[in-house]
């Protein structure tokens, strides 16, 4: 059983803190992505469990263990990293069973065990090779048989496929996702790509400035954003936002001069009067007659994605989109009329970006309960 | 930066040219008048084509300046310098590179300011600790009042005394203790990236392991630039012999070359034998410049570290 619980964990260079005083509870056997923009702290929180970095204040327990003082080599965790980090003088076959030697396991038995390992990630041809004479895609491959062959409780991967082209990103992120199925490892894995992290996580961990914003499944993430940040971070194309005020008396929010987006009566007596932001993401808004719907729009231009249109709209001074498999032609400026369902609307808070929503706290807090 | 201009050509080829003969002719007198007879030698006009006297007179000097004995010398002088410095200089950037702790940087600095400080600067001292390496040792013995306090309490005289003189370990040691070496490798080092150390560490490899199974197969070229740098300076060793060997038993290369090239005391006013001489020079140059034709694949590798 290798659980990972994560208490109040801080990292702190010199003076400069960088990891502000994470919670986190990883259940065995799951497949938890980290995601956030560059410089979130993400490897830092990752290569904190690895033990590779010195933990500043809190505490990391694997397997009910708390290895905050132990060695990388005693944590039982394997890790593949960004830019594969093989062994450029041994042959593929010493990369994958480098762990073994170390760990002076028989020569004959170690051989053994990397032919089995190298033909379960397609490497068998290459095992006399030296990484230098792989492609990107083989060397990854490399890279995951030398953390597959530990048969580590942890596995941990620091954007292991960013260096690679799309079409081969998509490729090992299943293969990823295969392995993970057929060891059942518990998997951490970091990115700042969202499709990869909503793809193959169980549950998504979306950190932002050394602080964890959301844990949840990808379909809790995405339906339920935590707070603006998290919204406007997950989803592609990204969710609109528009500034307003609640009023109980319309059971809507008014936005701007002329704008009016309808919610839910109960909602919006809980709120009345709150300045809000408000979130739509493109799929949820739809185009109607002008003035037939709760905003009008000046159309700007559409792009289109194959199997369906992003359309680009002017209200005031912002730009909504809207994406739809319709194909309109509008003329630029061409009044159009928005609407909204008011059942997908994400309501935030006007000061604090925090999601007004009754459901929402208690979801960002279950896993820590369950750790405990 | 090409160009392709008659003129600059010309000028370039004349300025390579002109080094090369700078550079060239010197050995070719050299193997002119090891092959001719001393009268030949002395000539006036100088002959300047070679004779056949070649082998006789490698013979000769060989023979003369009992360079069997002093080759051998010369060959431990310049190998242990060599290993010695490997091994000495992987091991200290070994630390300066890889470990944080407190003393990194003393450390380094204290390595690079040795580099100001050649042999032949802090030659006289270094005689004095060869004369007794324990000489430190006993002085803070007697600044502390350590050696009064056992004398007067043992009745036991206090006196430390490690010669080195007329001995291989006198000749290598000094050598040894220099910081080219430690930078050439903490400048290779510095180029392995961060993830293959983590990656080490992820795989359980400790600290000795790793330095043994990894750093040091990746910087074999490195090592084999250095150690022909080391080999050559150790092999054309000569104010150090000359001050700390009396004994000809330990004699080296170039020390006796200067011997065998004469002076009034040695020829007693006779014509001094030049052909020998230049022979013997024809000799002591072989060794490293077989070293160097032998190595310099790997030396040019090593110093432009492009294989990575
Ligand atoms: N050794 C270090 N010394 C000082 N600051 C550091 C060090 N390593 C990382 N940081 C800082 O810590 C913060 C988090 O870095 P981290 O590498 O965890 O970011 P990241 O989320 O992985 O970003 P990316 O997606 O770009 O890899 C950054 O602001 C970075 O500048
Ligand atoms: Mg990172």
């Amino acid at each position: 059983m290798a659980e990972i619980s994560i208490r109040d964990v801080r990292k702190s260079y010199g003076k400069d803190e960088v990891v502000h005083g994470v919670d986190l509870a990883i259940y065995d056997g799951e497949f938890v992505v980290i995601i956030g923009p560059s410089g979130c702290g993400k490897s830092t929180l990752l290569r904190m469990i690895a033990g590779l970095e010195a933990i500043s204040s809190g505490e990391i327990a694997i397997g009910g263990k708390v290895v905050n003082d132990l060695e990388p080599r005693e944590r039982g965790c394997a890790m593949v990293f960004q830019n594969y980090a093989l062994y450029p003088h041994m042959s593929v076959a010493g990369n994958i069973g480098y762990a073994l030697k170390v760990a002076r396991m028989k020569r004959a038995e170690r051989d053994a065990k990397v032919a089995e390992v190298a033909r379960s990630v397609g490497l068998d041809e290459f095992l006399d090779r030296k990484p230098g004479q792989l492609s990107g895609g083989q060397r990854q491959r490399v890279a995951m048989a030398r953390a597959i062959i530990r048969e580590p409780e942890v596995f941990l991967f620091d954007e292991p496929l960013s260096n690679l082209d799309a079409k081969l990103r998509v490729q090992m992120r299943h293969e990823i996702r295969r392995i993970h199925n057929r060891i059942g490892a518990t998997s951490v894995f970091v990115t700042h790509d969202q499709h990869e992290g909503m793809t193959l996580a169980d549950r998504m961990v979306i950190m932002n400035k050394g602080t964890i914003e959301q844990i949840g499944t990808p379909e809790e993430v995405y339906d339920h954003p935590a707070s603006v940040y998290v919204a406007g971070f997950i989803g592609s194309p990204s969710m609109n936002f528009l500034a307003g005020t609640v009023e109980a008396g319309v059971a809507a929010i008014r936005l701007g001069n002329d704008g009016r987006i309808d919610i839910a009566a109960e909602r919006a007596k809980a709120l009345d009067g709150k300045l809000v932001q408000i979130g739509l993401r493109p799929e949820n808004l739809s185009m109607v007659a002008p003035g037939a719907g709760a905003i009008t729009g000046h159309f700007e231009f559409a792009e289109e994605l194959g199997s369906g249109r992003l359309y680009h709209f002017q209200f005031e001074d912002l730009t909504l989109t809207v994406l739809s498999a319709d194909k309109h032609s509008f003329q630029p400026g061409q009044e159009v009329g928005l609407t909204a369902d008011p059942v997908h609307v994400h309501i935030f808070d006007g000061a604090t970006g925090a999601r007004l929503d009754t459901l929402e706290p208690m979801r960002r807090r279950a896993s820590l309960e369950v750790a405990q | 930066m090409i160009e392709r201009t008659p003129i600059l050509n010309i000028v370039t080829h004349t300025i390579l040219f002109t080094g090369l003969a700078i550079l060239v002719v010197p050995i070719y007198l050299v193997i002119v008048a090891a092959s001719q007879t001393l009268p030949d030698v002395m000539a006036i006009p100088a002959k300047l084509l070679p004779g056949d006297q070649l082998i006789v007179n490698l013979k000769a000097a060989w023979v003369e300046a009992e360079f069997a004995t002093k080759f051998t010398n010369t060959l431990i002088l310049a190998t242990g310098v060599v290993v010695g410095k490997l091994v000495l200089a992987a091991l200290t950037a070994f630390g300066i590179v890889f470990f944080d702790h407190r003393l990194r940087m003393p450390i380094f600095w204290m390595v690079f300011i040795t580099l100001m400080l050649p042999l032949e600067v802090r030659i006289v001292p270094t005689y004095a600790v060869a004369a007794n390496a324990l000489s430190p040792f006993q002085s803070i013995l007697d600044v502390t009042g350590i050696s009064w306090l056992i004398n007067a309490t043992t009745g036991v005289e206090v006196a430390l005394n490690w010669n080195l003189l007329n001995s291989y370990t006198g000749l290598i040691m000094p050598l040894v203790a220099t910081a080219t070496g430690t930078f050439l490798y903490r400048q290779f080092f510095l180029t392995i990236p961060d993830e293959l150390v983590e990656a080490a560490k992820m795989d359980g490899a400790g600290p000795l392991r790793f330095l043994r199974e990894i750093l040091i197969p990746l910087s074999v070229t490195n090592m084999a630039a250095l150690a022909t740098i080391m080999f050559v300076v150790g092999w054309n060793q000569y104010l150090w012999p000359l001050l700390i060997i009396t004994d000809p038993a330990y004699g080296v290369a170039a020390v006796e070359l200067s011997r065998l090239v004469p002076n009034m005391n040695t020829t007693g006013g006779d014509i001094p034998n030049w052909h020998w001489a230049m022979a013997g020079t024809l000799i002591v140059m072989l060794p490293p410049v077989a070293v160097v034709i032998l190595m310099q694949r790997w030396f040019v590798r090593g110093l432009i570290n492009t294989d990575k």
